[in-house]
């Protein structure tokens, strides 16, 4: 059973104060996120990605279309219980503690007083608060609130927890543990969608990921298919300071650092150069496939987007 | 109660008891029944209706400022401040939301008025040197006050579930006056003709009638409340605040949260 499944969610603002005009902020999107996987919803600022999760949380309602969330229909208040939500850049009651909004927060949710106050103390640890837990939120910084964030999403312990921009604000450090929370869910069973514009991130992170532009959705699919969609090259290192001549004449891309040769080739030359490196007799290091990078990818569907709309304007 | 709807109350209600403008109104209140002495002291023979008249106005007004100035902020803060968010998120219906902030909001008026009401008679204490039968009234008193807070509340929320901060107390606040005149305005009615009068008689059922609530005067003269008024402004009060309530609910319920 999928975790979430997107059917046709469809969002028209009317905006203007005399003259009310729609302005489009989701296409029908078509969207299934499995079980157990971390997928990351990416697109620049103003892309719809906010506007899908707050369509999902029941705070914007769609223009049209439907969606179910762990097989059952979205609107369905029970969901809620299963469901963890960080939005973006959060703000909580700052005239409570950190202690005092999750405990809060484990009211509102249904986590049973017996086990209310032991699970609160377990989640400020996890997030790193332990210590500031009787502080008042006015006092937190930035990064601080975001741990505080995340802390109340999986406060009650859900089936599936969604992000938006979640590294948002935070160190590199603290996006590390954000990275390492992520991958401890997965590791769970619990299933993580997260929208961001940070790329690195979703490469390192996601199973899958979806790239929305405008509203509309570019492209979905695993990581590794659309970072593998390689150009047909592979880079070859080996130890050397020169580049023996049959190897120029291959047409090579050839950069020396130290006591290093980079050259990247066609895979087709790649038994070519080898059999060249073995009569100069110079030192194989690697052969490494060239990928194409998730933000090469990325924005290559984001330029593609561009030229369609240009031409069709 | 259902349980989430008392959490979100109490907590409403701890936002409230943690705001330093709140006791800035309270001790102002308190201040305005200890001038009352003052003032009382200098009109001979009539001290204890100087400081029931002017405690008691203290009272109500003071909680009216109250009322309007957390009140307006229930909704449209939360909104703005998407603390919300994190609320509607979980398994919170979005009627639980408002109805829990309307009983926080009361919670904290009727406190407020607990403590303000002592300070009315403490100095009614400190001028009489004793208490009369005559003094219960000041309770019925009251208790209109708090039915006048209920409204108000009610109508704060209300404003607040569909506009910005400052045009809700503007809102509100317009209303409490009007509502203050009510019978003036029904009055002002029963002498117009034609569309005038449809239109000043619709008015005038339509605001609150703030003017039945107020009783002050006649029991710092020790004339006695009728039952009759009574049950009619605790019914009206009720239904008058259900409404505005349920009207709440029914914008907040078909509102996009951008």
């Amino acid at each position: 059973m999928p975790a979430i499944e997107i059917l046709g969610l469809e969002k028209t603002y009317m905006v203007g104060f005399w003259r009310k005009r729609p302005r489009r902020a989701l296409s029908p999107l078509q969207l299934t996120v499995e079980d157990g996987e971390i997928f990351g919803f990416l697109g620049p600022n103003g892309a719809g990605k906010t506007t899908t999760l707050k369509m999902l949380m029941g705070l914007v309602f769609p223009t049209s279309g439907s969606a179910r969330i762990l097989g059952r229909d979205w609107t369905d208040p029970t969901v809620k219980a299963q469901i963890g939500f960080l939005p973006e850049q959060p703000y909580f009651y700052d005239y409570l503690t950190a202690h005092e909004l999750l405990e809060y927060y484990g009211q509102l949710s249904g986590v049973p007083a017996k086990h209310r106050k032991q699970r609160v103390d377990q989640v400020l640890e996890q997030v790193g608060l332990r210590d500031v837990k009787g502080v008042q939120l006015r006092k937190f910084s930035k990064g601080m609130l975001q741990r505080v964030g995340i802390g109340q999403a999986i406060l009650h312990d859900p089936k599936l927890v969604f992000f938006d921009e979640p590294m948002s604000g935070l160190d590199p450090m603290g996006r590390r543990e954000v990275r390492d929370l992520m991958e401890q869910l997965k590791h769970e069973g619990k299933t993580v969608f997260f929208s961001t514009h940070i790329l690195s991130d979703a490469e390192a992170l996601c199973d899958r990921v979806a790239i929305i532009h405008k509203g509309e959705l570019r492209g979905v699919g695993a990581v590794e298919d659309l970072t593998s969609s390689v150009q047909g090259k592979v880079e070859v290192i080996w130890q050397g300071t020169q580049v023996p001549a049959s190897i120029k004449a291959l047409g090579a891309e050839c950069h020396v650092t130290g006591d290093r040769v980079r050259a990247v080739i066609a895979e087709s030359q790649q038994d070519a150069v080898i059999d060249a490196l073995r009569r100069e007799r110079q030192r194989l290091i690697a052969i490494i496939p060239v990928r194409t990078s998730l933000e090469a990818y990325f924005v290559e569907k984001l330029r593609r987007a561009e030229t369609t709309a240009g031409s069709t304007v | 109660m259902n349980t989430r709807i008392a959490y979100i109350a109490s907590n409403t209600f701890r936002e409230a008891v943690r705001d330093r403008v709140l006791y800035n109104l309270i001790a102002f209140a308190l201040l305005l029944s200890g001038a009352a002495i003052l003032v009382g002291q200098i009109s001979i023979e009539i001290e204890k209706l100087v400081v029931i008249n002017l405690g008691l106005t203290a009272v109500s007004l003071f909680g009216v400022v109250i009322a309007i100035f957390i009140g307006i902020g229930l909704v449209s803060k939360e909104i703005e401040k998407r603390t919300l968010y994190t609320v509607l998120s979980r398994p919170v219906r979005r009627w639980e939301f408002i109805v829990g902030k309307f009983f926080g909001l009361a919670g904290t008026l009727v406190v407020n008025a607990f403590f303000m009401a002592v300070g009315v008679f403490a100095a009614l204490f400190y001028v009489s040197h004793k208490f009369v039968r005559a003094d219960a009234l000041i309770l019925v008193a009251l208790y209109f006050i708090i039915l006048e807070f209920l409204i108000i509340c009610s109508l704060a929320l209300l404003f607040s579930s569909f506009s910005s901060p400052l045009l809700s107390a503007v809102f509100a606040f317009s209303l409490f006056v009007i509502g203050s005149f009510a019978e003036d305005l029904r009055n002002f009615a029963g002498m117009t003709h034609g569309l005038t009068r449809w239109l000043a008689t619709g008015a005038a059922y339509l605001v609150p009638n703030f003017s039945a609530f107020n009783v002050i005067s006649s029991i710092a003269h020790e004339q006695p409340v009728a039952g009759q008024l009574i049950v009619h402004n605790t019914l009206y009060a009720l239904f008058y605040a259900i409404m505005a309530l349920s009207g709440a609910v029914l914008i907040f319920e078909n509102r996009d949260l951008k």
